[in-house]
């Protein structure tokens, strides 16, 4: 058989649209495409011109030609390409070492042709399920993308609420300052009799250690606050406070809100301050770095406005959302825009797969990825990070985790933020079905 | 469950420790040096000097196979039984042992493959100082001399070889200890007690023995935190040989270092002592993973070998240096902790004469399927198997070929081996199906700790039939390892063996299938909280120490896992196994590889020398991690690796679960095609390696080869460690160096030229070469005079291609002759051995007539490959071809003519593979 000529012509019946059927002769695995290159009898020049061969020696299981364009039909040439027409689903172009190898690669079973495998035509069933397939992803994108002009308008609608609010927080806002500034000059002007009354009673230890502690304390605030003022501009803002790691009781890597507002209630409370002076300072001051409305305010001054939710706004709505996936030994968390971690289902810490890094999609479709960076450190190895697949979906979800390399994660996310204006159903399944 | 978590606690700690320790390069104080090892330093404070040892040449037996005669300790009177054999294959087989030893003394078993036959001994002279011993032919003799005990072989004249020449033979009788309340106050065993006279043979009354001290280390030893009981007390032997005119010794593996064994003195002796070490360090003499005690010698003239049969903690000295009337010697030194002296000399002459002999000791290179030639491709870990089925469509994607992928610790359920993680791979049959559906193959790690669960069938089992090693106090002995609490099966134990044997059949692992085979790892064994990561020397087999068998335990682990794998196929179907423990014998077996090496340029320039090390005592089958095992290698490291790596014995890409991703398209469109290219040249030599292995199951020939093997008299190869040869026809030089501009290649053999295999040029024998190089190149040449049969059709795995046809690339000598050989058999069964199921023939171009003679007509094998172009290299342009067949046929066949090149094409021949046939050049 080896020496046999392999040109062996092939007899395609294909079905036309009007499911008339028509004889097309071509060499095997030469696509409709080239079959001009191909003329029954003529001489054969290379695809790339490098030679001229008699028209037997397409397909005779020697390679002629540097492109392998003689031998589409065998695997002979190392750098040929065979192509299934694969009639009922989508063509294919397979390498040319894939003919005859025993393992079957084109669903209409025309790659092996002589190895004795035993390969079904699977094209039909193939193609109708890819259809019924694309048709259930045509309805998601459809419904996904209605839930996106929807999110697209609720966005729209949530940036206007929180630009009044803030115009009007801004306003009282600047009223406390002024109020802070007052106080503080009284509390200062009574704070000196105080200082002298203690030099009179440093003696006595024991009564005084009290007031010693209390007087440490305040010390450390005011430093704390000049330290957790980073901006100087005589405020501390949550901003600042999360900038500061140091307060972080988790040591997650980052304070929360959370964590921030019980720092402010937990030194409120430790305080003890006997002078009414002080007593008033401190409570608007408690007001204005501690205040939840000023807190909201901050983060949406600072954050919320600051991030890139898409050329829409359409992933705002992820904003300040969780949402976990359960695996068989741990719970995934997204935070979109915000973190991404994983704790043990039995018992054990959280995490940190990565915080908020940045879009990371391609070019063209910068909003399908997610980076989420400067995770917790891997032993010698580098710090934890998590990239987050975008895809289009009705619902909001996080739908897989993996670990594809030591400590980078891959997750994968539905969401009908990313999905697009969809192409009508005819059209898709036109362009996956050949003639 | 208090004390559950406390385990637990006490595991973290231990394993974070063992990691830690990993961070750095290897951590030395974990591991001995000589002066810590007490018979180590016992021994080697004895200087070299008049040997204390007398042979008594009254007591001289001779009998057809051997001589026997009694040496005695001037010193403490006690008697050893000196055996002498000659062996058939021009060998001198000597032993040494007590003559009567209080209890007996360990001697290897079923490492040597059978009683090695003997040939008659006949004494040529004796007086009262000597005999002469004949070994043949008219001037071999081999003179044992009395007082000093010494032996030497002679040729003619010339010495090659003495033993005890320096007097260093030195044989601690087992004794009785005396004061037995020393072992309360072990303290102070090292110093003096008193010791008494041991009750010994005494040759004649009168003489007296002089008394013996006890010394530090023989009744307890304690490294580290690590005490070693001594219940035997001291029991180490040593014995010197010195090789006059030799200046060049190979051998003792396994080292990280060069080829040419150095000189010794003033630093550590080579140890051989199988060890679990962590980032081992380059060019140091310490011990590694396995241990084959076989040294080679090699000068102009000769070629022989020490093979030292023990399998106790080793150390060997080399000291080089003039000896008396300044020719250049050699001085090599046994040391080890317990057994007998049994010492094998291979004579050679030749380089491939020592190989025979010992290969005739111990076996040859299991002939492996075709496939595990080809690509492997590993990770710990492929996380489940979506990830498997990723790895492996990402072969197909980029086009790479790749015929097995590995499954690292993590695929077990809780590192219990034989299982599956139920999460990770619910249906491993699925999996293997799916591999095998693409006609590739898939390994599992097995390694012998064994979590301690009662809830584990393979634990029970092993627990209930008392197949676990024991304590020294008779428990199941019970060590830290991956699970772990681990016991670890006697594998020394024949029974148990059998046992572990049947595990493997497709019944007992569940989710197995014939497209999986196994991987031996941490089979030194490796146990995390023991002395030097290893077991107690003072543990129990059967009647034996630990300390007697240790550097045989990953040799019975290997041996029983693939009797497992033949078992299960019903004797049909060849194994694979790969270890990473071994001993001499192991290549019986399967493959081996250089353990857990690292992503630097070193380890890669390291990974040459240390296979050609196991080549040349016989474990042909010999690979490192691709990539290094620790740390992240470049980009170009990772490629310059694949392009060693797809020219060495066993080709597997390996990485620790620590580092990123390395599969080989995630380094941009430009590596993915460098390694591609590799891998491809890898798969189209695939019949030339298999024709290697083939010669080397039935030689005992390395398929991986020192120059100086081939070329024994040219001085210039004896140290070359940076190119080796595949065979006899295949030169190879990777390029090691990062960023490298270009390599200087020594092609050897004056008269001989070199074929460049990518473009064809020709160059001279004996010249050093320099080459050019990119990031493309793997220089690699073709001896003129050979023929190598390739498959130019690569495909997707190595069974796509089994009936894929040959290319010839006949490479012309400067006579314009050419040989070379083609062998063919189904890849896999055991047939080509029962049945003669193959195809053997010669090819071979002379007087300008290529031909395909039967090398073995009594054989047959129906292949359906076929010749589908002839190469001819250095060639004339004919005016014909034609072509000959056996039935009398004649066909003119197409060519064309490179002038450039001297390359002549033949297009398509077409004959098959399996047939006689001649191609005439007119």
């Amino acid at each position: 058989m080896s020496c046999a000529l392999l040109l062996l012509l092939m007899s395609l019946a294909l079905a036309m649209g009007t499911g008339a059927a028509v004889e097309i002769q071509r060499p095997r695995g030469v696509p409709l495409s080239s079959e001009q290159f191909y003329e029954e009898n003529k001489p054969f020049t290379c695809l790339d011109g490098s030679s001229t061969i008699p028209f037997d020696r397409i397909n005779d299981d020697y390679c002629d030609c540097r492109d392998g364009s003689d031998e589409p039909g065998t695997a002979a040439c190392p750098n040929g390409s065979f192509h299934c027409t694969n009639a009922g689903f989508r063509p294919a172009f397979i390498p040319s070492s894939r003919i005859n190898d025993g393992i079957c690669d084109c669903c209409d079973t025309t790659d092996e042709y002589n190895s004795g495998a035993t390969c079904q035509n699977t094209c039909r069933e193939m193609g109708r399920k890819e259809r019924e397939s694309l048709q259930i992803m045509a309805e998601i994108t459809k419904e996904g993308f209605m839930l996106k002009q929807q999110l697209i308008h609720e966005a729209k609608r949530g940036q206007e609420d929180k630009q009044g609010k803030l115009t009007e927080l801004q306003g009282s806002k600047k009223g406390l300052e002024e109020k802070v500034e007052a106080l503080r000059t009284v509390k200062e002007t009574a704070e000196d009799p105080e200082k002298e009354a203690k030099e009179r009673h440093l003696k006595s230890w024991e009564e005084q250690k009290e007031l010693i502690r209390m007087e440490k304390d305040k010390t450390r605030m005011a430093e704390a606050f000049l330290e957790l003022d980073d901006d100087a501009d005589g405020y501390v803002s949550v901003a600042e406070l999360q900038s500061h790691l140091e307060l972080d009781p988790d040591s997650d890597g980052s304070l929360t809100e959370t964590e921030t507002q019980v720092r402010c209630l937990s030194s409120s409370s430790t305080l003890f301050l006997p002078l009414k002076s002080r007593e008033e300072f401190l409570s608007h001051y408690q007001s204005l770095i501690c205040d939840p409305e000023f807190i909201w305010i901050c983060r949406n001054l600072e954050k919320e406005i600051g991030f890139d939710f898409g050329p829409s706004a359409e992933f705002a709505y992820l904003y300040s959302q969780c949402y976990e996936l359960s695996t068989s030994e741990y719970i995934y968390r997204l935070c979109p825009f915000n973190r991404v971690s994983q704790k043990p289902k039995f018992g054990g810490s959280e995490t940190n797969l990565g915080l908020w890094g940045q879009w990371a999609g391609p070019e063209d479709s910068l909003y399908s990825v997610m980076k989420y960076d400067h995770g917790q450190g891997c032993w010698q190895g580098p710090n934890r990070s998590t990239t987050v697949k975008l895809t289009c979906g009705k619902e909001t979800v996080v739908t897989s985790t993996s670990e594809p390399s030591r400590c980078e994660y891959l997750m994968e996310f539905t969401t009908p933020a990313v999905c697009q204006e969809p192409a009508s159903l005819d059209e898709v399944l036109q362009g996956h079905t050949e003639l | 469950m208090a004390n559950f978590i406390e385990r637990m606690c006490l595991y973290l700690v231990l394993v974070l420790s063992v990691f830690l320790s990993i961070i750095q390069a290897v951590d030395r104080s974990n591991f001995k040096t000589c002066d810590q090892s007490a018979f180590c330093s016992r021994q080697r404070a004895m200087k070299p000097g008049q040997s204390s040892y007398r042979a008594l040449l009254e007591t001289l037996e001779l009998s057809d196979s051997h001589l026997t005669v009694q040496l005695l300790n001037n010193n403490n009177k006690v008697l050893l039984l000196l055996e002498l054999y000659r062996l058939q294959g021009n060998m001198t087989r000597v032993k040494i042992n007590e003559l009567k030893p209080v209890k007996p003394r360990y001697e290897v078993p079923d490492v040597l493959i059978t009683d090695p036959p003997t040939e008659l001994m006949s004494v040529v002279a004796q007086d009262e100082h000597r005999v002469v011993l004949s070994l043949g032919g008219e001037d071999w003799r081999l003179i044992l001399s009395a007082q000093p005990f010494r032996l030497d072989i002679m040729e003619g004249p010339q010495v090659l070889l003495s033993l005890n020449s320096r007097g260093l033979l030195a044989f601690e009788q087992l004794r009785i200890r005396k004061d037995t309340k020393s072992q309360t106050d072990t303290k102070e065993a090292g110093e003096k007690e008193d010791t008494e006279k041991h009750d010994k043979e005494k040759v004649s009354e009168g003489e007296e023995a002089e008394e013996e001290v006890d010394q530090p280390g023989m009744w307890e030893e304690t490294f580290k935190t690590h005490a070693d009981t001594k219940p035997n007390g001291p029991s180490s032997i040593s014995l010197d040989f010195s090789l006059p005119g030799v200046e060049h010794v190979y051998g003792i593996p396994e080292h990280a270092d060069g080829l040419r064994l150095k000189n010794t003195d003033g630093g550590d002796p080579y140890r051989l002592y199988n060890l679990d070490v962590f980032q081992y360090e380059l060019f140091n003499p310490m011990a590694l993973y396995g241990a084959v005690p076989v040294l080679l010698s090699h000068n102009t003239h000769r070629t022989m070998g020490l093979f030292w049969l023990n399998a106790a903690e080793t150390w060997v000295d080399v000291s080089s240096g003039q000896g008396s009337s300044e020719v250049p010697q050699t001085d090599v030194r046994w040391i080890s902790e317990s057994g007998i002296i049994d010492v094998f000399i291979m004579l050679g002459p030749r380089p491939n004469d020592v190989f025979t002999q010992y290969a005739s000791l111990t076996g040859t290179q299991a002939f492996p399927p075709l496939s595990s030639l080809a690509y492997h491709q590993c990770r710990w870990n492929y996380n489940d198997q979506e990830d498997v089925s990723a790895v492996d469509q990402g072969f197909d994607e980029h086009d790479i070929p790749y015929d097995f992928i590995w499954l690292d610790i993590e695929h077990t359920d809780g590192k219990r081996y034989f299982t599956w993680d139920n999460n990770k791979f619910p249906q491993p049959k699925d999996m293997l199906q799916g591999l095998l559906d693409k006609r590739r193959k898939m390994v599992t790690i097995v390694d012998p700790h064994i979590k301690v669960d009662s809830s584990y069938k393979i634990h029970t089992e092993i627990r209930s039939r008392g197949y676990y090693i024991k304590n020294k106090d008779g428990g199941d002995y019970e060590g830290w390892c991956w699970p772990g609490n681990a016991g670890y099966p006697d594998f020394t134990n024949p029974e148990m063996r059998k046992w572990w044997a049947s595990m493997f059949a497709y019944g007992q692992y569940e989710g197995s299938m014939e497209n999986l085979y196994t991987w031996n790892d941490m089979n030194e064994p490796s146990v995390f909280n023991g002395p030097e990561v290893t077991m107690h020397k003072d543990a129990l087999h059967g009647p034996w120490e630990h300390r007697d068998v240790h550097n045989l335990y990953g040799f019975y682990v290997q041996m029983a896992t693939a009797e497992g794998q033949i078992q299960r196929s019903g004797g049909l179907e060849r194994p694979f196994v790969l270890t990473r423990a071994f001993f001499a014998g192991s290549q019986r077996y399967g493959a081996v590889w250089t353990g857990d090496n690292a992503a630097e340029w070193g380890h890669l320039k390291m990974s040459i020398p240390m296979c050609l090390s196991l080549g040349l005592v016989g474990i042909s089958f010999c690979g490192a991690d691709v990539g290094g095992f620790f740390k992240t290698p470049s980009a170009e490291l990772l490629v310059r690796w694949y392009q060693a790596g797809a020219y060495q014995p066993f080709f597997r890409a390996h990485a620790h679960l620590d580092t990123p991703r390395r599969e080989p398209w995630l380094f941009g469109p430009d590596n993915t095609a460098l390694i591609r290219e590799a891998v491809r040249q890898r798969y189209t030599l695939l019949p030339y390696w298999y024709l290697q292995f083939y010669h080397a199951q039935r030689t005992g020939q390395p398929v991986m080869r020192p120059l100086w093997v081939e070329y024994p008299e040219d001085i210039a190869t004896f140290s070359i460690d940076d190119e080796f040869l595949i065979g006899r026809d295949l030169l190879v030089h990777p390029v090691t160096d990062e960023r490298s501009s270009g390599v200087t290649a020594y092609l050897p053999g004056n008269g001989e030229v070199w074929y460049d295999v990518h473009t064809f040029q020709r160059h001279d024998g004996a010249q050093n070469l320099s080459i050019p190089v990119t990031m493309s190149s793997i220089p690699v040449f073709q001896r003129g005079g050979s023929i190598i049969c390739r498959k130019n059709r690569v495909r997707r795995s190595s069974s796509c291609m089994e009936n894929d046809p040959y290319t010839l690339y006949v490479a012309l000598d400067s006579q314009g002759n050419a040989e070379g050989e083609l062998y063919i058999d189904d890849g896999h069964t055991f047939k080509h051995e029962t049945d003669k199921q193959f195809i053997h023939r010669r090819l071979s171009f002379t007087a300008n007539s290529l031909s395909s003679s039967d090398l073995s007509p009594d054989s047959q094998f129906p292949s359906a490959s076929w010749v589908e172009q002839v190469n001819i290299l250095g060639a004339q342009k004919p005016d014909a071809v034609t072509l000959t067949t056996t039935d009398g046929g004649e066909s003119s066949v197409e060519f064309a003519f490179d002038p450039d090149t001297a390359v002549l094409t033949l297009r398509k021949p077409g004959m098959n593979a399996g047939v006689n046939w001649t191609l005439h050049l007119r």
